[in-house]
C-alpha cells in the first residue's frame, strides 16, 4: 500500500507560495514593536529582537524540520464530513470549507515522511490557523496513519503540536480520538520507536489530555502555553488570579511536566540528536543532498496537480 | 419531600392531586376508584414523558441529586468493598474512589467518580471533579488489577477533571492520558458504565473499555452543553441548543458506535428508584463480564483497541 503521495520540493513550493507585499509590517504580540514580515519569514517565524515565537504552518514547519527541504506528503484516509449534521451560528460544514479556502490544507494536521539530518522520520504537524488546530475524526485518523507509518518504516515519530482542544462540532466523536491516537502511541512503543512531542504555542484542552502529552520526549518551544484547562475557566472555579508565567512552557518545564524548552533556532539539530541517540545510531550520517532513496529523478514535479489529501486505501488493522 | 424537574409539572400536579385525594381518604370519604385511576394517569404521564426526553431534558435528568451515585452502584453490587488511597505520588483525591472488593462473588477492581449526595459529601469529593492524583490512583489500582488478573469496572459520573491551579501544575492533561494509556494497556477485561455525566477528557480517562455500558438518560460529551454554547455560539444561553446539537445522549452515542449497550431506567429515571437501577445494571454488568471470560490476554487487549481504532470509521 503506497502511503507516501507527492514529494515537496523546495522550488515548486516557493513559486507556489503566496506573494507577500515587500512593505509588511507585523506587530510583535510580545513587545508591540513592529518588523518586517519578510524578516520574520526568514528567521524561522520568531521576531528579531524579542524572540516572540509565531505560529507556523503546517508546511513552514515541515519544510524547517525536514532535509533539504523535501518530504514526502503523506496521504491521510477521508473520514465522514460532519455526521453530527452540527450547526452553532454557522454549519460546520461551511466552517470547514472556509478553512481548507483559507489554509490550503484538507484538514489541521499534515503529515511527511523524509530525512532529519539524514535518519528517516515521520513528522505530524498541527497548524492552528485550521479551526484553531482542533482534534477531530481527520486529525485524529491522520496522527494515528503517522504512527502506523513511523511503524511500518521502523523510524522514529515527532509531532508537532498546536491546538485549542477537541473538536466540538464533532461531539462525542472527538473525545473519542482520545483513546484512539493513545492505541497508536502504544503500537510505536511497542515497535521501540522514540516518539518526541514538540509543544507549541497553544497547545490545549483535550490534545494534551492525549499523544502530546505522552511522547517518550517532551519538548516546547519557548512561551508556549500549554495546558488542560483554558485559564478563564480556571479563574472563573477558583476566583483567583493565576500566577506569572502559568501554563507557560518555562512554568511547565519548572514543574517537572516537560523536558526542556528549546529555541526554534535549535529544534531541527535538537530533535536530530535525540532520534540518533534513542535510535542508537552514528553520531553523523552521511547526508547526500538529494538521498535518492527518498526522491526518484524521473517523477513528476507536478505537486499542484495532486490534491492535498486524496483518499488512501484503509489502513491494515493493527495487530 | 419529592422534587420535580421543571419538565416534570404535569406529573408533579397529578401527584398533588393524588396526595389531596389520598388526605380526602383518610378523613373518611371513599374514594379509592378515582386515586387509582389518576395514579394510573400520572404513571403513565411519567412514562411518555421519559420516553420523548430531550437532550437537555436528559441533561438535568443525568444530573439529578437524587439520581444513585458510585456509592450507591458500589452498595448494591460490590460486597467487602475496600477502597484503597492515594497515588503514591501526591495526595489522595476523593473525587475518585477506586478499590477492590466482590462482584457476584468473585474479585473485581472498581474506580469511579463520586459526586456526593449532601453539602459536606459534595464539597469531600469535590462533586465529583477529580485532580490528577486521582488519574493516577485509577492507573495504580488498574495496574494492580492487570497484574493480579482482575477485572475492572469503571463508574463514570463526572462534569468533567478538575480546572485549578494545583491541577495544571501536576499534570492534569498528563494523568488523564496515562489514565487512558493504562485502560488500553489492561490485559484483564474492563467494563465502564456511564451513570450520569461522562464529561470529557475526565470521563473517557477510565471509560476506555472493552464494553462500555450507557444508562438510558445518562451523558457523554466532549464538552458541557453550558460551556459549548458560551464557546460556539458565544452566548451562555444556548446550551439547550448545544445539547441537541452535540448529540449527546446514550440513544445517540450507540447509533455512533460509541457505547454497546443502553441500560433501561425504571420509570421516570433512575432517581425514582435507585436500587431498581443499580440491580438492573448489575446485570448488564454480569453479562459484560461473561460475554469476555473467553478472551485471553492478548485477546482484550486487541479487542479494546480495534474497538476504538473503528469508532467513526464505518460513519456514513
Amino acid at each position: 500500500m503506497n502511503w507516501l503521495t507527492n514529494v515537496v520540493r523546495p522550488k515548486i513550493r516557493n513559486i507556489l507560495k503566496r506573494e507577500t507585499p515587500d512593505n509588511l509590517w507585523i506587530k510583535c504580540p510580545d513587545t508591540g514593536q513592529l518588523v518586517f514580515y519578510k524578516d520574520v519569514e526568514s528567521n524561522q517565524f520568531v521576531i528579531p529582537g524579542s524572540n516572540y515565537h509565531m505560529r507556523m504552518s503546517a508546511d513552514a514547519r515541515l519544510s524547517s524540520i525536514f532535509d533539504n527541504e523535501t518530504w514526502y506528503d503523506v496521504a491521510l484516509p477521508e473520514v465522514p464530513a460532519d455526521p453530527l449534521k452540527f450547526r452553532d451560528e454557522r454549519k460546520y460544514v461551511d466552517r470547514i470549507k472556509d478553512a481548507r479556502a483559507k489554509t490550503g490544507l484538507h484538514d489541521s494536521v499534515k503529515v511527511g515522511f523524509g530525512k532529519l539530518e539524514g535518519s528517516a522520520v515521520v513528522v505530524a504537524v498541527q497548524d492552528f490557523d485550521f479551526m484553531g488546530g482542533s482534534l477531530g475524526m481527520a486529525a485524529g485518523e491522520a496522527i494515528v496513519r503517522g504512527l502506523e507509518l513511523a511503524v511500518e518504516k521502523q523510524c522514529p515519530f515527532i509531532v508537532f503540536a498546536a491546538s485549542g482542544g477537541a473538536r466540538m462540532q464533532e461531539g462525542v466523536l472527538s473525545l473519542m480520538q482520545l483513546p484512539r491516537t493513545t492505541v497508536a502511541v502504544q503500537m510505536l512503543r511497542e515497535a521501540c520507536q522514540p516518539y518526541i512531542v514538540v509543544l507549541t504555542n497553544p497547545t490545549t484542552g483535550g490534545v494534551t489530555a492525549s499523544y502530546a502529552m505522552l511522547g517518550d520526549v517532551q519538548i516546547a518551544e519557548p512561551g508556549a502555553l500549554i495546558g488542560f484547562a483554558g485559564a478563564r475557566v480556571i479563574e472563573q472555579t477558583i476566583r483567583e488570579k493565576l500566577p506569572e508565567g502559568f501554563q507557560r512552557a518555562e512554568y511547565l518545564r519548572d514543574h517537572g511536566m516537560i523536558d526542556m524548552v528549546v529555541h526554534r533556532h535549535e529544534l531541527r539539530p535538537t530533535l536530530a540528536r535525540l532520534c540518533r541517540l534513542l535510535t542508537k545510531a552514528p553520531e553523523t550520517i552521511e547526508t547526500a543532498p538529494e538521498p535518492a532513496s527518498l526522491v526518484q529523478p524521473d517523477e513528476p514535479a507536478e505537486p499542484a496537480a495532486v490534491p492535498e489529501a486524496p483518499p488512501a486505501t484503509p489502513a491494515a488493522p493493527p495487530a | 419531600m419529592r422534587s420535580y424537574l421543571d419538565f416534570e409539572k404535569p406529573v408533579a400536579e397529578l401527584d398533588s392531586k393524588i396526595d389531596e385525594l389520598r388526605a380526602l381518604a383518610a378523613s373518611g370519604s371513599d374514594i379509592s376508584e378515582e386515586i387509582s385511576s389518576i395514579e394510573e394517569k400520572a404513571a403513565q404521564a411519567l412514562k411518555d414523558l421519559y420516553a420523548n426526553l430531550t437532550p437537555w431534558q436528559k441533561t438535568q435528568v443525568a444530573r439529578h441529586p437524587q439520581r444513585p451515585h458510585f456509592s450507591d452502584f458500589v452498595k448494591g453490587l460490590i460486597t467487602e468493598f475496600t477502597p484503597l488511597a492515594g497515588d503514591r505520588k501526591f495526595g489522595e483525591d476523593e473525587a475518585l474512589i477506586g478499590g477492590f472488593g466482590r462482584f457476584r462473588g468473585e474479585s473485581i477492581c472498581v474506580i469511579g467518580q463520586e459526586k456526593g449526595a449532601t453539602t459536606e459529601s459534595r464539597l469531600k469529593h469535590n462533586f465529583g471533579m477529580a485532580r490528577p492524583e486521582g488519574y493516577r490512583k485509577a492507573v495504580r489500582l488498574m495496574d494492580m488489577a492487570d497484574r493480579f488478573d482482575i477485572p475492572v469496572l469503571s463508574l463514570v459520573d463526572s462534569a468533567g477533571a478538575y480546572p485549578g491551579i494545583g491541577a495544571e501544575e501536576r499534570g492534569q492533561a498528563e494523568a488523564i492520558a496515562r489514565s487512558t494509556d493504562a485502560c488500553l494497556s489492561l490485559g484483564v477485561a474492563n467494563i465502564a458504565v456511564i451513570i450520569g455525566e461522562g464529561g470529557s477528557g475526565g470521563a473517557i480517562a477510565i471509560a476506555t473499555a472493552n464494553r462500555v455500558l450507557m444508562l438510558e438518560h445518562a451523558i457523554y460529551s466532549v464538552i458541557s452543553p453550558e460551556a459549548a454554547s458560551s464557546i460556539l455560539w458565544r452566548d451562555g444561553s444556548k446550551a439547550q441548543e448545544a445539547a441537541t446539537n452535540m448529540k449527546i445522549t446514550a440513544q445517540d452515542l450507540l447509533r455512533f458506535g460509541v457505547i454497546d449497550t443502553i441500560l433501561k431506567e425504571p420509570r421516570g429515571g433512575a432517581h425514582r428508584d435507585p436500587a431498581a437501577t443499580v440491580a438492573l445494571a448489575g446485570d448488564a454488568i454480569a453479562d459484560a463480564l461473561n460475554d469476555l471470560r473467553t478472551l485471553d490476554r492478548d485477546s482484550l487487549r486487541k479487542q479494546r483497541r480495534q474497538k476504538f481504532l473503528e469508532i467513526g470509521r464505518k460513519l456514513g
